[in-house]
């Protein structure tokens, strides 16, 4: 596979998204993790769980590449009834 | 007069596991049942339509949330607002709240086990076609298999939801920390059902229970109807 090339040519833009959990959303993963974390001595609270999805974009600037990966979330990446998500766009500042 | 088998097609996602005990159960009772593959991206003549069991697509990102994109899944979705009869059994719940045919979404169990044992549920309604030879009320007993199971709806949307009537099947006893102990739901229309339980592996006392070929042979009596009607 090769990475997707943006209107000039270049490489395409690299992206990451963060879901999470939403607050009020029961995490049971998290709950399990912070109580193993508080089992090797750490005073830790309220852990959550949620997604890392790294995306090469193809798109003519970060501007593009962001409206795109906010459209992937509302359609895929992230369920609105239980998960938010954040954009952020790497290599080229925000527009 | 003979009665005619109605056809109820039954599709298989990748990761699907009991597209072919749903197939066996619905032969078993009396209808034609019909493979569908998950590519197909037009239902041949059905009365109704199964979505089984399973892990389309390895459960990746979420439970259903990439076999909602399937052809065949399309397909259902305009069936259904034909008013085609449509059933989702587990991870064809699933699929069916990714697409929005119905309300809410499956979270892990809060238990976080896998929990694979027989459950006693509680109908809610007797006059759809998927519990038509059941009394409202009644108490099935059911397997569930499913680590994913917790079916999630903010409160005041499963208060909406129990007004409008549909809240199906409930769980009568803890399972998986499902809200308000919903183990199935209906679309407004009714002719929509998900439910987390398994009722094509409950059709025969050798299994330990045929209580799931209430739900089933329900399906096959409404999709026998509508046959009729359309013929």
């Amino acid at each position: 596979m090769t990475a997707p090339q943006d209107a000039s040519g270049g490489p395409g833009i690299k992206a990451t998204v963060l879901v999470r959990p939403k607050t009020g959303i029961l995490d049971p993963q998290g709950e399990a993790v912070e109580a193993a974390l508080e089992h090797l001595g750490f005073a830790v609270a309220d852990a959550r769980i949620g997604k890392v999805i790294d995306l090469e974009v193809e798109a003519a600037d970060a501007a593009e590449a962001k409206t795109q990966v906010e459209k992937m979330c509302e359609q895929l990446l992230a369920n609105p009834l239980i998960e938010s998500y954040e954009v952020e766009i790497h290599g080229q500042p925000a527009a | 007069m003979a009665s005619p088998q109605p056809r109820i097609g039954v599709i298989t996602y990748p990761g699907s596991q009991d597209d072919r005990d749903a197939l066996w159960a619905l032969t078993a009772l009396d209808a034609e049942a019909v493979p569908v593959w998950h590519e197909q991206r037009e239902l041949p003549d059905l009365d109704a339509v199964v979505l089984p069991g399973g892990f389309s697509y390895g459960d990746y990102l979420r439970c259903g949330a990439i076999a909602r994109f399937s052809p065949a899944t399309a397909a259902v979705c305009e069936f259904a607002a034909e008013g085609g009869l449509v059933l989702g059994i587990c991870n064809g719940f699933q699929i069916l709240c990714e697409a929005g045919l119905l309300p809410g979404v499956l979270l892990r169990n809060e238990s976080l086990r896998f929990v694979c044992r027989d459950v006693r549920l509680t109908v809610e309604r007797d006059d759809l076609a998927f519990t038509g030879r059941c009394t409202s009320g009644q108490a099935l007993v059911i397997p569930v298999k499913h680590g994913d199971g917790r079916w999630y709806v903010p409160w005041d949307l499963v208060e909406e939801l129990a007004e409008q009537r549909q809240i199906v099947l409930r769980y009568a006893e803890p399972c998986n920390g499902s809200t308000a102990d919903v183990a199935g739901v209906c679309n407004v229309g009714g002719n929509v059902l998900g439910l987390m339980p398994h009722p094509e592996h409950a059709v025969d006392p050798l299994l330990g229970s045929d209580d799931g070929a209430l739900i089933l042979a329900s399906l096959v009596d409404a999709a026998r109807d509508r046959a009729l009607a359309l013929a």
